[in-house]
């Protein structure tokens, strides 16, 4: 049975019409809500590529049933802001970014990361991404992308 | 020589020509989740597509029904080999994979049908219920026993024997190594799957919006199957989500526009995690034997070896990965006489095909193994047996083909043995091997390190006609400034071309602004994004193109306020030859070179290794983009890495054991090594700008130093690839597990 | 498919007894990605995220831990109170999996692989089931009755699982075959309850269900110097050895069963050593 549902992605109340309950809260936003962001490349949880803010805390879209996700608060990498944060731009200018399918969900876990810690180790780095997965970059740019965004943030 | 630590940020030179590391065009909208993928298409009234798949390895069909399929609300086609118009095969090199199989099927994973339906789900129930009788065969899954067997196909089981004879066949040396290696199946795994949108044309004819390696041959694929001229199949590169190879063979697209054009309507298609794992061919598992001869102080007297590699049930690009790896079988060495005997065979594994080293990584596999093997018969340094041998320009390689470019493999090997060994693992279990699974205490930690050289063929070889095309126009913007704008079909899949397409036209015109069109087949063939091949060729092209631009702006007197200046032209390598029936000939056009020195740290007690740094020197020719040079760099030793400690399509009896990323396994964050990189910069003559493509000598040596490193740091023999913990912890055990017959 | 949301047990039970048959969805890590994969298409789910009462916990005496408690709570918030506990959680999937997963569902779903259940099982934890009828409680050893199977009756709920905080060291040990995101090949916990004089060996990825090393226990306890916590290098090995007999592997696709049952016998040994000093 399909059912009407509303959620509040990036600030914004949306409605979901019609749709199968069965929807995962990435396929709603991609292809429900026109916010293909958030990337579909596993759909299990093991990529970390469609990575959001579920009530401030970071998840998985694939693994957030979108009817179950009604009252909640969900940022998405679309709604981080007009333009580019201090992450994104150092992403962009310390070549972190090939292929460019992981970098939103990247983006965001490292953004979750410089929100609760403002420096973290390089352990506490590369633990933080580590349900990221990069296939092109080899993570090296990506760890110097955080680096200068923390310093960024420093300044 | 620039030495290029991965902890600093590359020069950056205002004006964002060659040499500079430019930004990428498309980096923004990649940051901001705003770039469209072939995934993220979307249209009005659009369809999802969906594949109904062989459970079996080896079947004949009896029967397939899919009137209750047909008959679901929702469903719009399903399409069977009845409703293919045109030819019912394609191929890369050779046209023997079904479009749908429908007499036998030869892999686990092969497409019988499609469906096209409103939703999804629904369209997964539906190729659910398209029923499909088998009546069940056994696989032949041995690629020795395949040589002999009976034919599972029509075009027989061997794609390809090369044989390569070179110097005295009979030639013997005082010291002789034997060993026996293998490789198993990797994945490409890049993470955007297989995807994309086809629409119907006015026209009778298709536009189709996908993610690919060349748009041109697929174009020329999908329009034989649909039995449509060529003009009537437009493509359009969208976004590509990683490529690595496993794009160079068409999936989904004959599929897909089957689809819109039996329905009327745009059809999309997204394929699972799984699904790309039966959707795209792998990296050829090989087994391998080796014999060196050397003599006591150590200069390379002959190499034998046989190659086997499986290339699975259709051909892909089998013949030419097996000339590879036959042709770089014995390593950048000067080896006078050769007998190298290589065999790419059909079974009824599931296909392999291209990936990034094509060949070249697993022959390095065993070349490097044997190089250690014989470093220590004759105790003699690995560094210093290497360093004796290693091929310069002048040396001739056992094609008989005289090295005319750079070949500064010595450069290599001192660079990368030049930077400093890593500090011993900090008090973090995160830095220990087993992670924060807290396996091991730092007493019981084994570190050793390994070295490896590797090598293989830029661009296109044995004949291939091979070139690139670009159009540059030049004209005033409206603002009065000169804008130049760039057509060229080569696919960006994330390398960069986009960025040096800039570059390039930045250098040569002296415009700031540099627009890019999307690639698509309204221009010519730009070639494959393969075999390190784009910023030559397509490079080239731009290049060409750029310097008519000058040509017909000069005859102008510089003017032009008299209206654009468009020109179109074609870059073509220098020609190369087939190898003979001796495996001679000038088969190749340029080489790149690389060496690695891999630091490992080792539990023995439970086999669990960390990759603890990786120092490479790498043959480049010239960076054009350093940025963008150290991120191909870091990213392919992430895949030579992957492949020395975990990654493997596993395969039992012609099925896939593990095609998910819980069970495939590419390395995270916590895996990836500390890398340190010198790039070695010397102009290779006849390239443009005296640039090498660099993406795949990153990945050939890493994992026999890898492996070189863990055999340093335990002792044990290690002839397979990718180690698992077991074959660490209990050599001596019968630790292949059924799943891996 | 329909969906309830309720915001209590009480409401989740009416939920289950108007919806028979329904799907239990906590932080969807398992039941999502069955029904991305079109595994499990349930008719009705009973979605548990706004039931504030299941992600309370205490560690008193006894440890109350809702089943509502993330994967993410144990690593952060209780890596001192239960060591070995939020070791595990800190193994399970990425961050983000862990933001979402819940020891409920680990139990729940009961997986041979979960990696919380061989401490649980160590720490000789039960779980609390809400019904229709009330709450009952069951051992963990009775509760898992086999890989992926529990003892949960139609209409029920996991309500928490608890256990007797024991006083002692407690370890968590698995072997993955990379550094994250991994499923164990092999994971032991070791707890040392200075109380009751018992040292707990609970064994995961080696069995159908998480296994007890009983005989290793009743072995060891004996041999332990209780007032130092310490055991000596002899008795360690006979432990090490005796639960790598316990263990029960099976060959598969991710390793052998001979190298599980290899790695049962060195974590074992391993986590004795930090446990106990000899």
């Amino acid at each position: 049975m399909n059912e009407t549902y509303g959620l509040r992605i990036n600030g914004r109340d949306e409605q979901v019409r019609e749709a199968w309950l069965g929807e995962s809260l990435l396929y709603v936003l991609r292809e429900r809500l026109g916010l293909p962001g958030s990337k579909n490349a596993c759909e299990q949880g093991e990529c970390g590529s469609c990575s959001v803010f579920c009530d401030g805390v970071l998840v998985n879209a694939c693994c957030l049933l979108a009817a179950d996700a009604v009252d909640a608060e969900v940022t998405t990498v679309e709604g981080l802001g007009a333009g580019s944060t201090p992450v994104q731009r150092a992403f962009l200018d310390e070549g972190a970014v090939q292929c460019g399918f992981c970098t939103p969900g990247l983006v965001m876990a490292v953004t979750d990361l410089l929100q609760r810690t403002s420096d973290p180790s390089e352990t506490e780095l590369r633990e933080a991404i580590s349900g990221n997965l990069c296939r092109c970059t080899g993570y090296g740019r990506i760890f110097a992308a955080v680096r200068a965004a923390q310093q960024g943030d420093a300044q | 020589m620039t030495d290029t630590s991965t902890r600093e940020r590359a020069d950056r030179v205002v004006g964002h020509g060659l040499g500079t590391s430019a930004p990428r065009p498309d980096g923004t909208p990649k940051v901001r989740g705003q770039f469209a993928f072939s995934s993220d298409l979307w249209a009005d009234e659009m369809l999802w597509g969906r594949t109904v798949r062989s459970p079996h390895p080896s079947a004949r069909i009896v029967r397939v029904d899919t009137t209750v399929a047909e008959a679901m609300a929702g469903v719009h086609a399903v399409l069977t080999a009845a409703d293919v118009p045109g030819r019912a095969t394609y191929g890369l090199e050779h046209t023997d994979q079904p479009v749908f199989a429908s007499d036998v099927v030869r892999y686990h994973g092969e497409a019988v049908a499609v469906v096209a339906a409103d939703h999804p789900e629904t369209a997964r129930r539906a190729a659910a219920a398209v029923v499909v009788d088998y009546d069940v065969a056994d696989p032949l899954v041995d690629p020795e026993a395949a040589i002999d067997a009976i034919p599972i196909h029509p075009d027989g089981n061997v794609f390809r024997h090369v044989r390569i004879v070179h110097g005295d066949p009979d030639a013997a040396g005082d010291v002789v190594v034997e060993g026996a290696y293998e490789v198993g199946m990797q994945d490409q795994a890049f993470l955007g799957p297989e995807s994309g949108l086809a629409i119907p044309a006015e026209d009778g004819g298709v536009d189709l919006y996908i993610s690919t390696q060349w748009l041109h041959v697929d174009r020329d694929q999908v329009a034989a199957c649909l039995n449509l001229e060529p003009e009537r199949v437009r493509l359009t590169l969208s976004g590509v989500g990683g490529a690595f190879g496993a794009r160079e063979d068409v999936s989904l697209q004959v599929h897909l526009c089957l689809l819109a054009l039996a329905t009327g309507r745009p059809v999309k298609m997204l394929y699972s995690r799984e699904e790309s794992f039966f959707g795209h061919v792998h990296r050829h598992p090989a087994r391998m034997t080796y014999r060196h001869h050397a003599t006591r102080t150590g200069d390379l007297v002959k190499v034998e070896a046989r190659l086997v590699l499986d290339g699975g049930a259709y051909a892909s690009s089998s013949t030419a990965v097996i000339a590879n790896a036959s042709c770089f079988a014995a390593g950048p060495y000067r080896v006078p006489n050769a007998v190298i005997d290589g065999w790419a065979v059909r079974t009824n594994n599931p296909p392999c095909g291209a990936m990034r080293g094509f060949g070249a990584v697993q022959a390095c596999f065993g070349h490097e193994s044997q190089m250690d093997r014989l470093a220590a018969a004759l105790g003699m340094d690995p560094v210093d047996l290497r360093l004796r041998n290693a091929l310069r320009t002048g040396d001739v390689l056992p094609t008989g083909q005289r090295i005319t470019g750079v070949a500064p493999v010595r450069e290599c090997i001192e660079a990368a043995v030049a930077h400093p060994l890593p500090p011993p693992a900090a008090d973090d279990p995160l830095e220990r091997p087993g992670g924060a699974g807290l396996t091991v205490d730092s007493a019981d930690v084994r570190r050793g390190v390994g070295f490896a050289v590797g090598f293989k063929n830029l661009l296109y070889s044995e004949g291939f006609d091979d070139y690139s095309t670009a159009a540059v126009r030049l004209e005033l913007a409206a603002d009065g400034e000169p804008v130049a704008t760039v057509h060229c079909a080569a696919a960006e899949v994330g390398q960069g071309f986009v960025t040096l397409a800039q570059q390039v036209v930045r250098s040569e015109l002296g415009v700031e602004r540099v627009v890019l069109r999307t690639a698509d087949t309204g221009v010519g063939s730009a070639g494959s994004t393969s075999a390190s091949r784009q910023t030559w060729m397509s490079g080239g092209a731009v290049q060409a193109a750029c310097e008519a631009v000058k040509i017909a702006l000069a005859a102008r007197g510089g003017d032009l306020s008299a209206g654009p200046i468009e020109e179109l032209r074609e870059h073509h390598h220098r020609p190369t030859s087939p190898l003979d029936e001796r495996g001679q000939g000038d088969a190749h056009v340029s080489y790149a070179f690389a060496a690695h020195r891999a630091v490992v740290d080792v539990d023995p007690g439970l086999g669990l290794v960390r990759v603890v740094q990786i120092a490479t020197g790498q043959d480049i020719g010239r960076a054009l983009n350093p940025l963008a040079v150290i991120g191909q760099i870091e990213g392919g030793i992430a895949q030579g890495v992957g492949l020395a400690v975990m990654e493997e399509v596993l395969v039992a009896d012609g099925c896939i054991q593990n095609p998910s990323f819980t069970d495939y396994l590419i390395p995270t964050a916590l895996d990836m090594p500390a890398v340190a990189a010198t790039l070695i910069e010397q102009p290779e003559p006849g390239a443009p700008f005296g640039a090498k493509g660099v993406g795949e000598a990153p990945t050939i040596s890493s994992t026999p130093a890898v492996v070189a490193a863990i055999r340093a740091a335990t002792g044990v023999e290690l002839a397979r690839v990718p180690v698992r913990a077991a074959d660490i912890a209990m050599p001596q055990a019968a630790s292949r597990g059924a799943a891996q017959t | 498919m329909t969906i309830a949301r309720p915001r209590t047990v009480a409401d989740a039970l009416d939920a289950l007894g108007a919806l028979p048959g329904a799907q239990l969805l906590a932080g969807g890590t398992d039941l999502m990605v069955e029904i991305n994969f079109g595994r499990r298409s349930p008719d009705d789910i009973v979605a548990l995220r706004r039931v504030a009462e299941l992600g309370a916990f205490e560690v008193g005496e006894e440890v109350v831990l809702g089943a509502g408690v993330t994967y993410s709570v144990l690593e952060h918030d209780l890596a001192d109170e239960l060591p070995a506990l939020a070791a595990a959680a800190r193994t399970v999937g990425s961050p983000q999996i862990r933001n979402a997963g819940t020891v409920g569902g680990n139990v729940g779903t009961a997986s041979p692989a979960g990696d919380t259940l061989p401490v649980l099982a160590a720490l000789d934890a039960a779980v609390t089931l809400a019904g229709p009828e009330g709450d009952r409680t069951l051992p963990l050893d009775a509760f898992i009755t086999g890989p992926k199977r529990t003892a949960i009756r139609p209409g029920e709920l996991i309500r928490d699982v608890r256990f007797r905080r024991p006083r002692g060291p407690q370890l968590f040990l698995k072997v993955g075959p990379r550094n994250a995101m991994v499923i164990s090949v092999a994971c032991c916990a070791v707890v040392v309850d200075a109380d009751r004089r018992r040292v707990g060996i609970g064994l995961g990825s080696v069995g159908p269900r998480p296994l007890r090393a009983t005989a290793a226990e009743d072995a060891l306890a004996p041999l332990v110097d209780w007032d130092a916590l310490r055991a000596d290098r002899d008795a360690i090995q006979r432990a090490a050895a005796l639960s790598a007999e316990a263990a029960e592997p099976i060959t598969d696709h991710r390793a052998t069963a001979d190298y599980r049952r290899h790695c049962v016998g060195v974590l074992v040994e391993r986590a004795l050593t930090r446990g106990l000093e000899p």
